[in-house]
């Protein structure tokens, strides 16, 4: 009857994304009275993973088959799905990222099970009832849905959730094998190309973030932004039209039709703050806001400001942060 | 090659999302609804395959009448017929099981989605779809090409990077930008749709796994706390020292 968290893995540690996920399935595993059990798949150091006991997990399935390296949809939810049935699972838990929400979808289907994505709060569990509060309404609302089905999955919002960290304690690790077929494969991937991240700090997980919008006036300027976010341990992201018009990769654009943030601190210059990108930004927890038009929308949603020019007010503040002793 | 693709009808992304009923509806007042964005780069990426390749493109949507608008804003984009499953959209799981009825009796080439629905922010048709199907769901995806007459190649986001996938008809993929840039009705093809077929169907007895019992809205912000510019490092310290995100 544990719960059983996916963790993912990234150049051999676990995702960050992850640690919350174990985080999470360890608390809801302690509200059950039974404990968590986490299944990892493909490249993880086994170190990383008796780790996870700091986060709560007393037991890791680890299915080191070469093939799963990379993402394969199919053999991945066979992986899972065997791993549930070995524990008794009731309760899986994912991170919501484009793996964790696509394997759960199809473990739903598989298990007959109640999917939750977008999860930024622990379930409320009484009267027989499993509630869980998701963001709906692309952060402008939450919404409480009841998990009716006997096997319940939840894929938690990323940086919704403390990591526990109880130094010391280590999982035990289990080898775990899902006598994959052939035909499992057929969708693999032909090629897995990873970005380059500078300081390794990838923006859905960033706790910092410097976005910059069109105010910044041309890419030869983004430097400033990149210096703040490496000052600041930061990734840096950009609006739209800065995408559209080619001033910045598309995988960083953030918003309506991008990706969704939810970091500690979003710094955003020269953005206007139009709703279509407050909408991928609204769940930070701290918004500073930096803009020469005092009128600018986004000074509303923003927790500090400062009306100015960018290209006058960014350097000041790269100075201030190399001045702060990490 | 025949595709089909799947709408969903979204308040527009400027709208005020409140709640009536002791919060338990959301309020549709004043709302303006949309084809949701990332299915509008679904629909106009099968458009031009059709165009390139031949074949023909359907829409579908799971709703009540009052989507019949948006419906038509597709055809009108380009689609060739379309079809309306007579239903609440109760949940995901539910939507996946009509989708799933029809894409079975239409024997489609493709079936294409967008990556989610900006009202219930899903991320889960797709993959319910295709796992329900057996075929491969590619999600979410920003390139999407023909290899040859079986065979198509796309390319799919992942935190920190890309995947590139050859997969074999048929499949479920879900789009999102840059796939392709999105089209708008123009006369002749407002004047076209209101003539091209729109079947309204009757759900298959599919049941719902959740139940949304109430809803709820972010705690406002107090309100921002100016620094002068001249002083721009004054903020650096209050991040730290106030806010406690340094
Ligand atoms: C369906 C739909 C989906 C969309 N999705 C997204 C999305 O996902 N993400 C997104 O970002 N947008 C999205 N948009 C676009 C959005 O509506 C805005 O157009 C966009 O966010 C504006 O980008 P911006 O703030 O960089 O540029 P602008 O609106 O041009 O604003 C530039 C800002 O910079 C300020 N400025 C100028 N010079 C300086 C200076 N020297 N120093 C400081 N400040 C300066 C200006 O005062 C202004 O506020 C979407 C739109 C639609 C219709
Ligand atoms: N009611 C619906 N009718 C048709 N397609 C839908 C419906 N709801 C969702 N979809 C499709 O599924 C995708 C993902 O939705 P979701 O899982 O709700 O985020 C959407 O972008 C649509 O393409």
């Amino acid at each position: 009857m544990s719960v059983l968290v996916f963790v993912e893995g990234l150049n051999g540690e676990i995702k960050k994304s992850s640690l919350e996920a174990a985080s999470y399935g360890s608390q809801v595993a302690q509200a059950m009275g039974t404990s968590a059990t986490a299944v990892a798949i493909g490249e993880v150091h086994e170190e990383a993973l008796a780790r996870l006991g700091e986060q709560g997990i007393s037991k890791v399935l680890y299915d080191a088959d070469d093939r799963l390296k990379q993402f394969v949809a199919d053999a991945y939810v066979k992986v899972i799905a065997k791993a549930a049935q070995q524990e008794s699972s009731k309760v899986l838990v994912f991170s919501n990222s484009n793996i964790g929400a696509a394997v759960g979808s199809k473990l739903a289907v598989r298990l007959n099970g109640s999917l939750a994505t977008n999860v930024t709060e622990l379930p409320k569990m009484d009267g027989g009832n499993f509630t869980v509060t998701r963001g709906v309404f692309s952060g402008k609302a939450f919404a409480q849905v009841n998990l009716t089905s006997d096997v319940k999955i939840i894929a938690v919002k990323k940086n919704s959730t403390e990591i526990i960290s109880n130094a010391g304690n280590t999982a035990t690790v289990e080898k775990l094998s899902a006598d994959l077929a052939e035909s499992d494969f057929a969708a693999a991937p032909k090629e897995t190309v990873m970005q380059e991240t500078d300081g390794g700090v990838l923006l859905p997980e960033a706790e910092i973030v410097v976005s910059g919008g069109r105010g910044m006036k041309g890419p030869e300027n983004w430097h400033l932004i990149e210096e703040l976010a490496k000052e600041l341990g930061a990734a840096t992201a950009c609006s739209k039209p800065v995408s559209d018009i080619g001033w910045r990769p598309h995988h960083e654009h953030v918003g309506q039709t991008g990706i969704t943030v939810s970091p500690n601190l979003y710094i955003a210059v020269g953005i206007s703050g139009a709703i279509q990108h407050l909408a991928g930004v609204n769940s930070s927890k701290v918004i500073v806001v930096i803009n020469k038009d005092p009128e600018a929308p986004f000074f509303k949603a923003a927790d500090y400001g400062i009306v100015g020019d960018a290209l006058e007010v960014v350097p000041k503040l790269i100075e201030a942060a190399k001045a702060l002793d990490k | 090659m025949k595709i089909l693709v799947c709408i969903s009808n979204v308040p527009d992304t400027t709208s005020k999302i409140n709640f009536t009923g002791d919060n338990k509806e959301f309020d549709k007042n004043g709302v303006q609804y949309v084809i949701n964005p990332w299915d509008e780069y679904a629909l106009t990426r099968a458009i031009e395959l059709k165009e390139a390749k031949g074949g023909s493109v359907t829409v579908l949507n799971v709703g009540e009448a009052d989507t019949e608008p948006n419906i038509r804003k597709a055809l009108a984009i380009g689609a060739d017929d379309a079809i309306r499953v007579n239903a609440h959209p109760k949940d995901a799981f539910f939507v996946a099981q009509q989708i799933t009825a029809i894409a079975k009796e239409g024997g489609y080439d493709m079936i294409l989605m967008g990556k989610e629905s900006i009202d219930y922010n899903g991320f889960q048709v797709h993959n319910m779809v295709g796992e329900m199907m057996g075929i491969p769901s590619v999600t979410p995806a920003f390139k999407l090409d023909m290899v040859d007459d079986s065979t198509a190649r796309l390319e799919r986001e992942i935190e920190g990077g890309k995947e590139v996938v050859e997969v074999k008809l048929p499949f479920v993929a879900s789009a999102q930008q840059p796939m392709c840039e999105p089209r708008i009705p123009n006369m002749r093809g407002i004047m076209t749709a209101r003539t091209k077929p729109l079947k309204v169907v009757a759900p298959v007895g599919g049941e719902a796994m959740s139940e949304y019992v109430s809803y709820s809205k972010p705690e406002k912000k107090s309100g921002v706390k100016l620094i002068d510019a001249d002083n721009a490092g004054e903020l650096i310290k209050l991040l730290r020292n106030e806010a406690k995100v340094l």
